[in-house]
């Protein structure tokens, strides 16, 4: 039975990065007695994937996870809905699963799945207006162009295409906030990034990523949660659990 | 006395690993603050992957909540980037639990597992906004305390620490918290701190070191005497005598992020005994004083249950040689609850055979590398470190753990102990290349790793007369190993620096005068001094320079019989002219067997405490106590042989 749950990461445990919130799902599932299911081979692993890496620091209303549960050693009448309750008070203060659906065993994985996300990121270093201006200036330009790295490569990049829109809105704390929507196919344009494109001594205070998105087949955006009956057995989306 | 938290958050977006400061562990308490309450701030002064696990710490910090009269916060050394920022934006030291001030705690206690630490405990008092001279305080400072076994030679920070605790922490912090309470109620007035001080060092296991006086002769040190009639002349440890009756932590932390040691820990006794002579832990945590079977078990359980961690570790100093250690670990591996996922870790494993086979049945799970601690090169080197154990049974446990399997083994050696030849640091070459020759019987791919230490003696121990080898000395005996190593194929060889052996050797075995040569050091930079990218041993060397002290008088020089050590008002129950004789016993080259199962040397551990080693089981551990090559089949019925000893009259009391 393959499982995909939405989790928030708020407050101070979003200083944890990408792989230790892996370390603390695992334990969470261990707590929870939940049976996973196994990879076969030499040094078996639980099949947990999540979806993309969420930078350290960052806070988020729409992380993702898969799991596979062993549906040999599933006590009879599991149901997925439980999930929730069961597991938010087993994980960090700050992570909470907030829905739960079934999975189609042959879909794709989440990071293959994912084509942009959507952000908030509250700034400091310019007015509002100054950040206005910058966002419109970056959204006219032809090409903008940094050096980004990878894997101790560095290479000059043209982000422009990645910046799918970008808006200021309400302030965030008294700070200038800035909301995007950042691609992530074919390769991902980070928050930090895209600051660094808009230049003029912008510098984050607080990054929130609010959305994931996939493209659906008529081109709309649309949450990684099979809600829709034709793609996944229908089971609801749960209101968050707090 | 409010959150420091709003000006801390923004400043972690800008540092390495941010999550080192911000609690939020499983298992972390909700101190609630209070006027009547003592508060303590816990601090590990080193990165919070490597304070986090200690037990030490975890144990106090549940004690001292449970409390009424007390509130425990923790805190670890600021990594240096955040340090900068601290200092920068004027932001002192902080818990890690409510991000409140270090400065606005009474007591600031640190846990000292090690000495190369020394400078960054000056750095955290120093951020807490506190004088770094113990003399410089007032009455608003909070008292700053210390414990862990680097207190066994206080004397290095006596300027700097208001007080120490020897030994066992469990039972001494109520009265600690008590005398604090008093001084806090009385509100702490001008001139009370040396008051609150005085009556802190008539507890038992409390040393005061301002209430002392050191007087020289010459270089030498002549005398450490107390300055009032009321104060001890000398300070006897804390040992509790039942381990069953402190099952903590009941709450072990659950770090979220990535921490050494990151798994169940369960302590399953306390104390060794079996007498080796390098071994500082060794000698001053006797007895032994193991915990009941069945509380391990209850532990391990509701441990797992609660933290789902997924590896639990039976530690102790030497863990197989727990009574009974077979059908504990098989009670967890055959636990249904643990379904066969668990992994059991002995840390510290005995050198035979039969411990292999323990090891091999909790490794059903995960078969990694297996860590065996022979010590010394050859078998006469070993009797005088007394770590009694022969070829064969090494080579005995090597062909076990390579015919079960296991494809890496590593093995620790010391190099620069005392009497040791080049014959001595050779056999290390040897033995690894034979352990690699029994391992090509069932494999070819067999890695035989020999990590390679020098030796620091270190206070109350038999080798607290020996001096250090040089750093040159050392690094001429690891070439040694290496070149007799570079063409095995199968032997990988890893040492650590002989550089920072000397510096841990200055402080190891330091008196009064040293506290300068570390602030002197702190004051130039050298911070985090045990992480091989800020070791500096040039700080070192310029501050004993700058200060007029010799390296040579302090680190290599052999001490004499007769000589006053500057931990001699210090005790962890072992007499004198016990560690002397057994010394000279290590010179002759005798060892000297586990006195769990032989009678009694009167080392004082036991006598003079009016306790005893405390087992789960009447029946010594199968398979004999580490290759001594004593049958103890019989549950200690068959007689003893006891190696000849000097003292008259020592074996049969």
């Amino acid at each position: 039975m393959r499982v995909r749950m939405r989790f928030v990461k708020q407050g101070k445990i979003r200083f944890t990065s990408h792989r230790d919130v892996a370390r603390m799902w695992e334990r969470a599932f261990r707590r929870a007695e939940l049976p996973l299911a196994y990879s076969s081979g030499f040094s078996p692993r639980p099949k947990v994937s999540f979806g993309l890496a969420l930078p350290t620091g960052a806070e988020s209303d729409a992380e993702y996870l898969d799991i596979e549960l062993d549906p040999v050693r599933l006590a009879d009448g599991f149901d997925p809905l439980e999930l929730p309750a069961r597991l938010s008070p087993v994980l960090p203060v700050g992570i909470d699963v907030t829905a739960v659906a079934l999975v189609e065993a042959g879909a794709d994985s989440l990071q293959h799945q994912i084509t942009s996300c959507r952000w908030e990121l509250a700034v400091t270093g310019v007015t509002e207006d100054e950040l206005r201006n910058l966002v419109s200036e970056a959204l006219a330009a032809e090409a903008l162009v940094i050096p980004r790295e990878r894997k101790g490569q560095t290479s000059e990049d043209d982000v422009r295409p990645a910046i799918l829109s970008a808006a200021v809105i309400e302030p965030v704390d008294g700070y200038p906030t800035l909301a995007c929507v950042l691609a992530t196919q074919p390769r991902t344009l980070r928050p930090a990034e895209l600051l660094a494109a808009l230049a003029g001594g912008v510098e984050e205070v607080r990054v929130r990523r609010t959305h994931q998105w996939i493209t659906s087949r008529d081109g709309a955006p649309r949450e990684p949660l099979p809600v829709d009956a034709t793609n996944a057995p229908s089971v609801p989306t749960l209101e968050r659990v707090s | 006395m409010t959150s420091l938290w709003p000006r801390i958050e923004p400043l972690l977006a800008k540092v390495q690993k941010p999550a080192r400061y911000i609690g939020c562990e499983d298992g972390a308490q909700q101190p609630v603050h209070a006027p009547h309450k003592v508060a303590w701030l816990l601090v590990y002064p080193d990165a919070y992957e490597i304070g986090l696990p200690n037990q030490g710490l975890q144990i106090l910090y549940e004690l001292l909540n449970e409390r009424d009269d007390a509130v425990a916060e923790r805190s670890y050394a600021p990594w240096t980037d955040l340090e900068a920022l601290l200092r920068s934006r004027g932001v002192p030291l902080f818990s890690v639990d409510t991000h409140r001030a270090a400065g606005d705690f009474d007591l600031i206690a640190f846990n000292l597992s090690a000495e190369l630490v020394y400078t960054n405990l000056l750095n955290c008092i120093d951020l807490a906004g506190t004088p770094v001279r113990a003399a410089d305080r007032g009455p608003e400072h909070p008292l700053i305390a210390a414990g862990g076994h680097c207190t066994f030679n206080p004397e290095p920070l006596a300027d700097f620490v208001d007080l120490f605790v020897i030994g066992d922490g469990e039972e001494v912090i109520a009265e600690i918290t008590e005398v604090v309470g008093d001084w806090k109620r009385s509100g702490r007035t001008p001139g009370s701190r040396q008051g609150v001080l005085r009556e802190l060092s008539k507890v038992p296991g409390v040393y005061v070191p301002s209430m002392y006086e050191v007087d020289y002769d010459g270089a030498r040190l002549a005398s450490i005497t107390p300055k009032y009639n009321d104060v001890p002349a000398r300070v006897e440890k804390r040992t509790i005598s039942d381990l069953g009756a402190w099952p903590y932590p009941k709450s072990q932390l659950v770090p979220v992020t990535e921490v050494v040691h990151d798994r169940l820990n369960v302590e399953i006794f306390r104390g060794c005994t079996r007498g080796c002579r390098f071994c500082q832990a060794g000698m001053i945590t006797r007895p032994v004083r193991e915990r009941p079977a069945a509380q391990v078990q209850q532990m391990v359980s509701d441990g797992l249950k609660r933290t789902g961690y997924d590896e639990v570790a039976l530690t102790s100093l030497s863990s197989a040689d727990y009574s009974g250690i077979d059908q504990v670990v098989g009670g967890i591996i055959n636990d249904p609850s643990c379904s066969g996922q668990v992994s059991v870790s002995l840390p510290s494993l005995r050198v035979d055979a039969y411990t292999v086979g323990i090891a091999s049945e909790i490794a059903k799970v995960r078969r990694t590398g297996l860590t065996f601690a022979p010590e010394g090169g050859t078998w006469r080197m070993r009797q005088v470190i007394s770590k009694l154990i022969r070829e064969e049974d090494l080579y005995g446990a090597v062909d076990s753990a390579f015919s079960q399997g296991w494809q890496r083994v590593k093995l620790y050696f010391l190099t620069g102990l005392p009497t040791e030849t080049d014959e001595d640091t050779l056999g290390i070459a040897e033995l690894a290349r034979q352990c690699v020759a029994v391992g090509r019987k069932h494999s070819n791919r067999v890695n035989v790793v020999a990590s390679v230490g020098g030796f620091v003696p270190k206070a109350q121990t038999p080798f607290q007369w020996f001096g250090q080898n040089t750093s040159a000395e050392l690094q001429r005996k690891i070439n040694l190993v290496r070149d007799a190593t570079r063409k095995e194929r199968g032997v990988s060889l890893k040492w650590h620096d002989p550089k920072a052996t000397m510096a841990e050797g200055i402080a190891s075995r330091g008196d009064r005068r040293i506290g300068a040569v570390i602030e002197d050091v702190w004051r130039h930079g050298g911070t985090f001094q045990e992480w091989s990218e800020f070791f500096d041993l040039g700080l070192w060397q310029d501050a004993m320079a700058r200060l007029g002290l010799s390296i040579d008088w302090y680190v290599h020089r052999h001490r004499e019989e007769d000589e006053v050590l500057p931990w001699d008002h210090i005790s962890a129950g072992l007499h004198k002219d016990f560690l002397w004789g057994d010394w000279q016993d290590a010179l002759a080259e005798a060892g000297t067997p586990d006195c769990r199962w032989t009678p009694c040397y009167d080392c004082g551990a036991c006598t003079g405490y009016g306790i005893e080693h405390r087992v789960a089981s009447a029946t010594p551990p199968a398979g004999g106590s580490q290759g001594t090559g004593q049958d103890l089949s019989n549950g200690g019925a068959v007689p003893v042989q006891l190696l000849p000893r000097p003292r008259a009259g020592a074996a049969s009391s």
